[in-house]
């Protein structure tokens, strides 16, 4: 056995391999990707990226129905997608072992909302495990994978940020091969028609049963004895913190979270004189504990809102006079501090998205956006995109506008990604024709997965084990669904992109609008510097408004980073001047 | 061996601060140490602040750095050093790289970069070192090195013993690198003595 720092995601990856996972599935989503990326590195697995997490989870049921072991990866918000076969599998049941990662995200670092997957363990009625270091990550897939196989249930492996993506020692193993257990025809188990469901509700119900007794046991539940003043129910990360804060505690720290092992929270309970539950997000274990009468206090000291850390924790804890109030000692005054100006996340020096918000923006559109580095568009001053939901919410979105304010949706635009638009925008664009409606439809196809660092899809003609595949051909898939008017268009050319936006918008019926360019990551071009003229430039300022990292006005000159700019050439378009000189894109213009 | 070393590895993403981690990491790993280790992946990653929290010690539990309890910062650049201040504990150690890159609200002129930040954090912090880092990996022959000068000068002052850091960084850059990232490594660890 070798000692290696391993992130989370990297030690579930591990644990997966180690502990016999055959099949691995999802879809990116931070902070949950490096899972399946890392998995798809070891030799003999199967793992794939799936269109959406709802596809990916129904592919590892159909593994585990088949007696593999298989593992399903998504973020916190893909559980929603995945919710509905998830509710159901909890009836079904497996053959072999299948866990779901579902990767929470507290303080929202990437994430459009904050939800806490211990809820739909509940819901689901199926066990959830929750990890506090790199070595816990990794054990937990092999303790989640038993479990699963021993009470014939799903089982939820819930992280968060800070364990994904923190980095700390991990007992590297062998792989242990799990033969396939057989499959035998067996429709009251795995054909859910009511009849049979409702056989299933009661077999669920046996096997929650069963999982409680087992909780008391569990060894991820455990007793860290201290002096028993105050004593701590916590799990997940928030362990970390205590331990540090509280070295004297007596702590109770939780692996399996549901179902809760009601005897051994109550002898805990009874063995202190303070009772505390220190959990991130909801009070999902402190519900728990009053239903049960057992006095405790958790969200009336610790926030329910945002990421954890040790420094919040000690000044709630000394605000609840739990820990003595901080002295100064003698830290240096920096109340006069100049303000520190933000570096806010931007679209890269030649991204092919940035001339179409600059062009939405100048257009005075209303622009339902989604789920993707163009999202960074709605930001000044590009200032280009009015909403954000969800994954395909936009077509849905700019569909409904048009229905109930005709006016407002003439002037309406849906923007989705390629990766997006295979993920959940297919059935949203079918709906818009299904019911005549006549929404504008943005495709920015950059031929990747850009956000969480250029993961494949069905469009890209890749698979994630790095083979070749069919890649859909997105024009004609639109016009398959029923839409009349298709055009593509290169977003780096401002006026066939004006044009494009102005004849959809006039289009009878709907419209889509592919702007196709690959994502300037995608293939590093060298640095290739569009010129100034500085005779001709007035420092007006007009360029900046595209929010390209290369472009700076310094003493009323624009001045170009040589080398930031790829010369894509949309500062040179929008110069009302002619003070900036078109770079020769050797790549793009052969 | 130390009973606890908190450090936070700031800059800007694209500067060598997630491999300037590593080699701190691989460091203090062949040197025995438990490590924690954290950074924030996403949308910070282009153009972004960046920020790593290295912990070393006998057993480390939190894998995050806490404010106002670092020990030292090692500062890729003007503003991020400024940024995480705060971080800093009464009597840490600040090592400041005087490299300055804007950012986008400053090239937009939406905002103003402060002025003299090394004057004002040496103003509050006796133990700084500013260093002109970039400089120093030129004359090696790589301005990318900049960020192992600052490797160096922070393992001048650690206990670890420089033949670990040495095969660290052969673990961590490419062979062809290694010959200009040794000589990085040794201007910022002579930085100190000069």
């Amino acid at each position: 056995m070798t000692r290696k720092m391993m992130t989370g995601n990297e030690a579930i990856a591990r644990g997966a391999y180690e502990y016999g996972v055959r099949l691995g599935a999802g879809y990116p989503g931070t902070p949950s990707t490096e899972i399946l990326e890392n998995f798809a590195r070891y030799p003999g697995i199967y793992a794939e990226w799936a269109p959406n997490e709802k596809v990916a989870l129904e592919v590892a049921i159909g593994a585990a129905m088949a007696g593999a072991r298989a593992l399903v990866t998504m973020k916190h918000v893909g559980v929603n997608v995945a919710a509905d076969p998830l509710l159901t599998l909890a009836y079904t049941g497996v053959n072999g072992g299948l866990v779901l990662v579902a990767a929470d995200d507290p303080g929202m670092h990437s994430s459009q909302n904050e939800q806490d997957t211990r809820h739909y363990a509940r819901l689901a009625k199926v066990p959830v495990l929750e990890p506090s270091d790199s070595q816990e990550a990794k054990d937990m897939v092999g303790l989640a994978l038993e479990i699963s196989e021993r009470f014939d249930i799903p089982v939820i492996l819930r992280t968060t940020t800070r364990v994904a993506h923190s980095q700390s020692f991990v007992q590297v193993g062998q792989r242990q091969e799990v033969p396939l257990r057989p499959y035998q025809k067996d429709v009251q188990k795995w054909l859910m028609v009511p009849a049979f469901g409702r056989l299933r509700r009661q077999a669920l119900e046996q096997r929650l049963s069963a999982l409680r007794e087992y909780a008391e046991s569990a060894p991820v539940n455990k007793i860290f004895p201290g002096e028993g003043k105050i004593g701590v129910i916590t799990s997940g990360i928030s362990f970390q913190y205590v331990r540090e804060l509280l070295p004297g505690a007596s702590i109770l720290k939780l692996g399996l979270t549901y179902p809760l092992p009601e005897q051994l929270i109550k002898k805990f309970a009874a063995g202190v004189d303070r009772l505390l539950v220190v959990e991130e997000q909801e009070p999902f274990l402190e519900d728990h504990l009053k239903q049960w009468g057992i006095p405790c206090a958790g969200k009336a000291i610790f926030p329910a809102m945002g990421e954890f850390s040790t420094a919040l924790l000690r000044r709630c804890l000394q605000q609840a006079g739990i820990l003595p109030a901080a002295a100064a000692e003698g830290a240096p005054d920096l109340s006069d501090m100049p303000a520190a100006p933000v570096r806010p996340p931007v679209l890269c020096a030649g991204c092919p998205h940035r001339g179409v918000f600059y062009l939405l923006n100048k257009m005075k559109l209303l622009v339902t956006g989604d789920i993707g580095c163009y999202t960074l568009g709605g930001l000044p001053p590009l200032s280009g995109i009015d909403s954000c939901v969800c994954m395909g919410a936009s077509i849905g979105m700019a569909h409904g506008i048009g229905q109930v304010a005709p006016e407002l949706g003439r002037r309406t635009v849906a923007v989705i990604g390629d990766s997006t638009f295979m993920h959940s925008g297919l059935t949203g664009l079918l709906n818009v024709v299904y019911n005549r409606g006549s929404s504008v439809v943005l495709i920015l196809d950059n031929s990747t997965t850009a956000m969480t660092g250029h993961q494949d899809h069905p469009a890209t003609g890749r698979t994630l084990l790095g083979q070749e595949a069919p890649a859909v051909d997105m024009v004609a898939l639109v016009r398959a669904l029923g839409v009349p008017h298709v055009v593509t268009v290169d977003p780096l050319d401002l006026k066939a992109m004006q044009q494009a936006l102005e004849e959809a918008l006039a289009a009878d019926g709907p419209a889509v609008i592919i702007a196709r360019r690959p994502c300037v990551l995608l293939r590093k071009l060298p640095p290739n510097p569009v010129a100034v003229d500085e005779d001709k430039c007035t420092g007006c300022k007009t360029c900046l408004k595209l929010s390209c990292p290369a472009l700076s006005v310094v003493d009323k000159k624009c001045r170009v980073d040589s080398i930031a700019c790829v010369g894509c050439n949309l500062c040179v378009q929008v110069c009302k001047f002619a003070a900036l000189q078109a770079a020769q894109r050797g790549e793009t213009n052969a | 061996m130390l009973e606890k070393l908190d450090i936070l590895l700031v800059g800007v993403g694209g500067q060598g601060t997630i491999l300037a981690s590593k080699i701190l990491v691989n460091a203090a790993a062949a040197a025995g140490y438990d490590i924690k280790m954290s950074e924030i992946h996403g949308m910070a990653q282009r153009g972004g602040s960046v920020v790593t929290h290295v912990r070393l010690g006998s057993a480390v539990s939190s894998p995050m750095v806490e404010e106002g309890r670092t020990d030292i910062i090692l500062a890729f650049e003007q503003l991020e050093g400024l940024r995480w201040l705060n971080y800093l504990k009464p009597g840490g150690s600040m090592i400041l790289s005087s490299q300055v890159i804007y950012p986008v609200p400053v090239l937009a002129g939406l905002a103003a970069y402060p002025e003299n930040i090394p004057g004002y954090i040496a103003a509050r912090v006796p133990d700084t070192l500013v260093i002109d880092a970039l400089q120093a990996a030129l004359q090696c022959g790589n301005a990318k090195a900049a960020n192992v000068v600052l490797v160096g000068a922070l393992a001048a002052r650690l206990p670890l013993e420089r033949a670990l850091w040495e095969q660290a960084l052969k673990e961590t850059v490419p062979p062809r690198l290694l010959e200009v990232n040794l000589a990085a490594f040794a201007a910022g660890y002579e930085y100190r003595k000069s």
